[in-house]
């Protein structure tokens, strides 16, 4: 990882907003997804736009927008609660649709289910107006960059 | 030319302008490669606003997964017998290596199985040669969805 990287996620992890490191994300910008504290937790946000529609007669999100909000979202919750600096490489996302997601904007909020030395798994959940009725969850799997932990460190 | 040949070209016309028409497939700038039966490619040209890591320049995963999406879908219209609104109900990608930054993506998708409510689709996505792939998807989809009927199943 490169250093200018480290200071990166270091001063958002100090100042406590993560949304300059997202906005560092050229492809986190094209979405318009951010990352929200509220009520004291860390949520995905993605504000409902036009170029997000995948389905223009429903009409419904891209499912590769949900997925990509959903992915995103692991990483700022795996990023923010990991001690070390770490920049997650996704090995694996699995995300199971559960609602069309209608033209309205989207949360997600991510659990760190497990972290290891190599390897973290989140769990996250997608909604929209309704908590109680998530549109889509997901689990994934990440490679954590074992070079920037500080056990790694000579 | 049979009259379910003219039905199949038909049909693969009238999907050729629905894909071309999906805001989010444009704004990716994703583009038909090929659609036959069950199966679909798509080409995802590099671009500088899908980059995921600004360090490096490689392509996030959100993009090629978003565009795993669209070649599955495709390729699950491709294969059923009559035009019906399908959805994704999940999808799973492997990211085996990160894309070559500058490098356009290919991504293919093949349904290989219809049943009466769901299809299941295979995916990889690769630069030149799908033997060395930047990521495999597999997923399934409901045909014949509707969002009256997904109202009614949500109890709405």
């Amino acid at each position: 990882m490169s250093q200018r990287l480290i200071e990166l996620i270091t001063a958002a992890k100090q100042a406590g907003d993560i949304s300059r490191l997202v906005e560092a994300v050229p492809y986190a910008r094209f979405l318009g997804v951010s990352a929200v504290h509220v009520d004291g937790e860390l949520r995905g946000y993605l504000p409902f736009s036009e170029h997000l529609i995948g389905n223009p007669i429903l009409p419904a999100l891209h499912g590769g927008v949900i997925s990509a909000l959903l992915e995103s979202t692991a990483i700022f919750q795996l990023m923010w609660e990991a001690e070390a600096i770490v920049l997650p490489k996704t090995i694996t996302l699995t995300v199971d649709y559960l609602r069309s997601g209608r033209a309205l904007d989207t949360f997600a909020r991510g659990i760190l289910t497990r972290q290891g030395r190599r390897v973290a798994n989140v769990r996250v959940e997608a909604w929209q107006d309704d908590r109680s009725r998530p549109i889509a969850v997901a689990s994934a799997h990440f490679l954590v960059d074992a070079s920037a932990l500080p056990a790694a460190a000579p | 030319m049979s009259d379910s040949d003219d039905e199949r070209a038909a049909m693969r016309a009238m999907h050729l302008r629905f894909e071309q028409a999906v805001p989010h497939n444009r704004a990716l700038g994703l583009r038909v490669i090929s659609m036959e039966d069950a199966r679909a490619a798509y080409l995802l040209p590099y671009a500088p606003h899908l980059v995921g890591n600004p360090e490096t320049g490689v392509l996030h995963g959100g993009a090629i997964s978003a565009a795993m999406d669209a070649a599955c879908g495709a390729a699950v219209f491709q294969a059923l017998p009559r035009p019906m609104i399908i959805a994704t109900l999940d999808l799973r990608i492997d990211y085996l290596k990160p894309a070559t930054p500058g490098r356009d993506v290919t991504i293919r998708g093949h349904c290989y199985k219809v049943t009466r409510s769901v299809a299941f689709v295979r995916g990889v996505a690769f630069h030149d040669d799908e033997a060395d792939p930047i990521a495999s998807g597999t997923g399934s989809f409901m045909l014949g969805t509707s969002s009256r009927l997904r109202a009614a199943e949500d109890g709405a």
